[in-house]
């Protein structure tokens, strides 16, 4: 008996209970759509931020206080709050021989903004004039800060895209004055654009370092007497150069910290890769997590298929036993059975895999995730959906197959 | 030609053995119209289970055209129901919303024939039961006698050498009865089919030309009905 007619019973079975059909296969459809929706917006995801992070330059590295993120936290270690401080940046802009193309010194905290009514909290960075270059920032309008601005205390800031709008609207920002935690900012420039992603420009205010920490930042940026920073960017001039940059920084810092060879650093020295990695392994474990549970809501559905089967072959018996009545053979009756569960589950698989696309697009329309749509998730989606009704077919049919045909013909 | 010798069937019902055959030995010859009759739980219905090979013998020998079914394992009894028997069940059996036509298909289906032939084969069944004008009708849209009709034609569309009809009258009114009965005589008269009919009723026994009579799991009488009721004409109790 060829596959197309026990494929066309199985249609017929189907569309005689239609309701019962359609609600079998509602738990495929969800899990299937759930599969291909959410390797999409991880995929989506995870492209962004490798793009917005290789975007900032992937010859930088970030200095930032802290310890190393290997050890568990709260083991025994002391968790004493640790500082970068100015002088560090002075020490490794003196001392750091390497290839480096820049090395700039940052300071950030969030003050509220406000001009005319318009009032919010934004985060301020205080930087040096290298900034720009480091970070390769694009001034639209403008000028970015400089060096003399930082030796005369001016009171001059350079606003990112979405601030800039937030705050001034329609409105030219350039010549205004906004104010900054109460202090008066002149707006010399504005930065591009560079889209919503991590590290970018557009939420921020830059305002001269030395400003800040004369009139801006105060006590906060302070300890023991020492001014502190955030962070240190250096900017290698190639990417073969970031291992020994980063081990000569690791290095003067160490001395600086005055830390003894067996005690952990105080500070993290983080390439781009590094981050990439992280994040990356961040979003891959979410992805597996979401998609476990995808999975675990298809073997739900699966369960709820083998339910119905079991049930149809229960209510068909007479149907089976006039079959073998009729010729038919063990092994017939048992694929005619296999077929229809895998014919509900891929039906549930197809119709999973076009709302789970209608799902990623929609994430991308409404410019959430800009999700990625992949082959390798519609065609795990399908194959997964196709061995749930192989696997959960399987019962339902050899149950049907074995009935014994004279006790089958007699069922009530 | 079917050979039965010292047919024995029991079953197992929780801490009891039923012998639902007892011991049943007959011959029936190729042509003959015969009825098999007793009351329910006289073992009946498992005697035509396993002359249609929808069942084997616990013990016993049972050989069909000289091929012994005792022996034969679940696929080749498949293949056997297939080819050389045509069933006739009390309440019809038909597959719901399906076609006249495909019902009477199906048998074909099983036993591979192709898609043209199936359908050529068919129609000719259907026509030699009269209802070659309601091919795409579905059991629902046909009349009790008519569906009937349509198992009839599924039973002979594989011209098989048996037919086996188990109470074929016992869900129909008795003018449709009549009709059935008719067509039964029909086809044994003019194709020379064999036909046995299992029934309890001794008025459609008498319409056979034999009636094996049989009582807890035993044939009690074996004779020959030198005159059998033609169907149609008025009932009359003897």
């Amino acid at each position: 008996m060829l596959f197309s007619e026990n494929f066309k019973i199985a249609l017929r079975a189907l569309r005689a209970n239609k309701m019962r059909s359609v609600l079998t296969i509602l738990g495929i459809v969800i899990g299937v759509a759930t599969v291909v929706a959410l390797l999409s917006i991880g995929n989506g995801a995870t492209a962004s931020i490798t793009d917005s992070i290789q975007s900032g330059g992937s010859n930088l590295l970030t200095i930032s206080p802290g310890r190393q993120q290997t050890a568990m936290p709260g083991m025994g270690q002391s968790q004493t709050a640790s500082y970068l401080y100015y002088s560090d940046y002075e020490l490794l802009e003196r001392t750091l021989t390497g290839e480096i193309t820049s090395i700039v010194p940052l300071y950030q905290s969030s003050y509220t903004v406000k001009f005319g009514d318009e009032s919010f909290t934004s985060p301020i960075s205080g930087v040096m004039e290298d900034h720009a270059q480091a970070r390769s920032f694009t001034v639209m309008d403008g000028r970015f800060i400089t060096d003399g601005d930082s030796k005369s205390l001016s009171r001059v800031a350079v606003l990112g895209s979405t601030v800039a709008d937030d705050l001034f609207g329609t409105l030219s920002p350039l010549g205004q004055t906004v104010s900054i935690n109460g202090v008066k900012f002149e707006v010399v420039g504005l930065l591009e654009s560079e889209g919503s992603s991590i590290g970018s420009p557009d939420d921020i205010i830059y305002v001269p370092l030395e400003t800040g920490y004369a009139k801006l930042f105060g006590d906060t940026a302070n300890h023991n007497g020492k001014k502190t920073l955030n962070s240190i960017l250096v900017s290698v001039t190639s990417s073969d150069n970031m291992d020994a940059v980063s081990a000569q920084a690791e290095y003067i810092l160490r001395r600086a910290h005055e830390l003894k060879p067996t005690e952990e650093v105080d500070f993290n020295v983080m390439s781009q890769s590094d981050t990439l990695e992280t994040l990356n392994t961040v979003t891959q474990t979410l992805t597996i997590f979401l998609g476990a549970i995808a999975g675990i809501s298809l073997l739900v559905g699966g369960i709820g298929i083998m339910n119905i089967m079991l049930v149809s072959v229960t209510e068909r018996t007479k149907e089976i036993g006039l079959r073998k009545a009729v010729g038919a053979t063990k092994n017939q009756i048992l694929t005619q059975f296999l077929i229809e569960t895998v014919t509900l589950s891929l039906l549930g698989g197809l119709v999973g895999i076009l709302l789970g696309i209608g799902i990623a697009l929609a994430f991308s329309v409404t410019g959430l995730i800009n999700s990625v749509i992949t082959m390798d998730s519609i065609l795990l989606a399908f194959f997964f959906a196709l061995a749930i009704g192989i696997f959960f077919g399987i019962y339902p049919a050899l149950r049907a197959a074995t009935l014994h045909p004279m006790v089958a013909l007699r069922y009530e | 030609m079917i050979r039965a010798q010292d047919l024995t069937k029991v079953y197992q019902m929780g801490d009891n053995e039923v012998r639902a055959l007892d011991g049943a030995s007959f011959t029936i010859n190729k042509g003959e119209m015969i009825a098999i009759m007793g009351p329910s739980g006289s073992g009946k219905s498992t005697l035509m289970s396993i002359i249609g090979c929808l069942d084997v013998p616990s013990s016993g020998k049972y050989s069909l055209d000289d091929v012994s079914v005792e022996t034969l394992d679940e696929s080749k009894l498949a293949e056997v129901r297939g080819r050389k028997i045509g069933f006739v069940f009390q309440q019809f059996n038909l597959l719901a919303r399906t076609s006249a036509l495909e019902n009477v298909m199906l048998p074909l289906t099983y036993a591979g024939y192709s898609g043209r032939e199936r359908e050529d084969r068919a129609r000719k069944a259907l026509e030699r039961v009269g209802l070659g004008d309601r091919t795409h009708h579905a059991p629902n849209e046909l009349s009790g006698g008519q569906q009937q009709r349509v198992a009839i034609a599924r039973a002979i569309v594989n011209e098989p050498n048996i037919l086996l009809a188990d109470e074929p009258t016992g869900a129909l009114d008795s003018k449709t009865g009549v009709e059935i009965m008719d067509l039964f005589q029909r086809l044994h008269k003019e194709n020379g089919q064999t036909v046995i009919l299992v029934t309890h009723d001794s008025y459609v026994a008498r319409h056979t030309e034999r009636i094996i009579k049989i009582s807890d799991g035993k044939i009690v009488s074996d004779e020959v009905n030198l005159d059998p009721i033609k169907a149609g004409t008025p009932r009359v109790e003897r």
